[in-house]
């Protein structure tokens, strides 16, 4: 772009002006000219980019895969109209399907609820005047950085049935008398993957959290403690409320990403042993694409819509109904 | 929600009651538990380090060696990795789909938040919360019907077809965060610039962008940051292994029955994460930022 065209308006104004023997003072501009300043065409064309690229791989994915998971299509073969065929098929015949959907939410439920609980210790630890403070808060966000499935590796051998580390310091420490085959027992490896997402997703919400706790002002605090509140007191009628918007947020994104999870557990057990830490998306990755059922495996992927939205409805509303509490404008 | 709230909180300089409490209450409340928990979150980082630079006999030998420490690292794995194998490859792979994802999302990113935040053309508000929604719609669902939309395209197994999947991650993120960014620059500015005659184009490159760097910087780490640790867009449409992104290459390739594979499998997990911890250490701050800024409205 070259310089402000400083007089491109400015010399229609002076045509205005040398036309005044009319009425009317208006400015002519060309229909291009009026075109360019019109804010809803020129809104299309800014929003045009974004829209195209949401609608081709987004939009259009997601109503293809409703439609998918109504047919029969197979990998190189496309599939007729078999309506809810695939739905009953995998409730009343795969128990795997119905077993993947339970670990699922048990999983999410787990998870989540051990990551709100750490997480918001974290920030209320954070959230003391202590030296070293920012760089505390940068380790702590490590964990975050790393790309999931790497160091869900690293947890594959922390975990390794032979040579776990932590069966090593058990065993010297007299704890256990043999190793623990952490992924090959199917109880355990269901605790071990929930635990590894529950390590994970811990650094978000801490500092999420710690940023909405920062926000609080301390005097709040003084004056509560002059007036003799406890500890719990103080967390539960002062910083709680004023962070519950905060939380709100941050839960439903934990929820939706714990509960359509796929890299951890492709990466530490890829669903064994035995099926029992298939989550709903790993279990459609293994039927769709690995198996060629790309119908099925649709199905089991609309199959957690519902799930979705309900997780979405009830933190949003849960939001929403706080923020009537407080009497919040915005 | 949190313009006025910032400001009390870091207008008034008092430290809370925190002056009460004893060093000794305070080792044992704060900083035994944030021991712990610190502790936690790392120790598979270092056993990943450890273990990428640890000699072969000393790897699974737990008894005559201490397994926490090695006196005798061996940089053998992580120049295998290198020098022998497809990782560079893999590393040049990730890279490059990571910064065009990036570039193409925060193009679309700046223009629509723009629009949304300044045009306020009719529907504005509605494109917004569209937007919002696009960011809760996980890749999980997605990746199924969008492989036979990849193929039709003619783009499986190549690295375009993540280039362009990835951008429906990003653009949601780096536009709410960008609207956020556009909000706090003041209105009188671009009306000063459109009474000189500039156009909407010249405002935004001239005047909105310069001043919403720090957002760019946020915006664009982070969603280096989301590119690097994607998984499941790449296991899925890409399926030839010189075109394999570091994450899937890792978990792919390197599981063959060798029980000394575990040097290079931590190795690969390294040299794999370094590239983003060292970027996260140089914009600790821009990281923080585009994460809170990303959950709140």
């Amino acid at each position: 772009m070259d310089d402000f065209t400083l007089f491109s308006i400015g010399s229609g104004t002076m045509t205005a002006t040398a036309t005044l023997s009319k009425d009317r003072i208006e400015p002519r501009y060309s229909a291009w000219e009026r075109l360019k300043s019109n804010r809803d065409w020129l809104g299309f064309w800014f929003m045009m980019p974004a829209a195209a690229i949401l609608l081709l791989f987004l939009a259009y994915p997601l109503t293809k895969g409703v439609w998918m998971s109504l047919t029969d299509v197979k990998i190189g073969r496309p599939g007729v109209f078999v309506g809810l065929e695939n739905y009953e098929e995998l409730i009343f015949f795969d128990k795997t399907f119905l077993y993947s959907t339970g670990f699922t939410i048990i999983y999410t439920a787990i998870a989540s609820a051990a990551k709100f609980v750490l997480g918001l210790y974290l920030a209320l630890l954070l959230n003391n005047n202590l030296p070293f403070k920012s760089l505390i808060r940068s380790i702590v966000l490590i964990p975050f950085i790393v790309p999931t499935v790497l160091s869900a590796i690293a947890f594959w051998w922390i975990f390794d049935s032979q040579f776990s580390i932590i069966s090593w310091a058990l065993r010297k420490w007299g704890v256990i008398d043999h190793n623990i085959n952490f992924l090959g027992d199917p109880i355990l490896a269901q605790a071990t993957v929930i635990f590894c997402n529950i390590w994970r997703g811990i650094p978000f919400i801490a500092i999420t959290l710690l940023a909405g706790l920062q926000t609080v002002s301390p005097s709040l605090y003084e004056a509560a403690t002059l007036d003799g509140a406890t500890k719990w007191q103080i967390f539960r009628h002062i910083t709680y409320p004023l962070l519950t918007p905060i939380i709100a947020v941050v839960m439903t994104f934990s929820v939706l990403f714990t509960f359509t999870d796929f890299q951890l557990i492709w990466a530490m057990t890829r669903g064994g042993p035995v099926n029992a830490t298939h989550l709903m998306a790993t279990y459609s990755y293994q039927k769709g694409i690995l198996g060629g059922q790309l119908g099925e495996g649709a199905a089991i992927a609309t199959a957690m819509v519902p799930f979705l939205l309900a997780a979405i409805m009830v933190s949003w509303f849960g939001l929403q109904q706080r923020k009537w509490q407080q009497g919040s404008k915005e | 929600m949190s313009a006025d709230m910032t400001k009390t909180a870091t207008d008034d300089n008092s430290d809370g009651m925190s002056y009460l409490e004893t060093t000794r209450t305070k080792l044992v409340t704060i900083w035994l538990p944030l021991a712990l928990i610190c502790f936690v979150l790392l120790f598979p980082f270092y056993w990943m380090a450890l273990t990428a630079i640890k000699p072969d006999h000393q790897l699974l030998d737990f008894e005559t060696y201490n397994p926490l420490w090695t006196w005798e690292p061996t940089f053998k794995h992580i120049q295998k990795l290198l020098f022998e194998s497809n990782y560079p490859r893999w590393l040049w792979n990730t890279m490059y789909v990571a910064f065009a994802a990036t570039f193409l999302s925060l193009i679309c990113s700046v223009l629509a938040a723009y629009a949304i935040v300044r045009l306020r053309f009719r529907g504005a508000e509605v494109a917004g919360g569209l937007i919002f929604l696009a960011y809760l719609v996980p890749p999980s669902i997605l990746f199924i019907p969008l492989s036979t939309v990849i193929v039709a395209y003619g783009l499986f197994d190549s690295p375009l077809a993540l280039i362009l999947t990835y951008p429906t991650i990003l653009i949601p993120f780096c536009t709410w965060l960008l609207m956020g960014y556009f909000k706090t620059i003041p209105f009188e500015l671009e009306e000063c610039a459109l009474i000189d005659g500039a156009t909407r184009w010249q405002i935004l490159t001239r005047i909105i962008l310069p001043l919403a760097v720090p957002g760019l910087i946020s915006a664009s780490i982070f969603a280096l940051t989301l590119c690097w640790n994607e998984f499941i867009y790449a296991l899925t449409f890409i399926s030839s292994v010189p075109n394999k992104t570091v994450p899937v290459a890792v978990v792919n390739e390197f599981v063959d029955g060798d029980i000394f594979r575990w040097g290079s499998l931590m190795a690969g997990a390294l040299v794999g994460s370094l590239p983003l911890v060292i970027l996260y250490s140089f914009f600790v701050e821009y990281y923080v930022s585009a994460m809170t800024g990303a959950v709140k409205e």
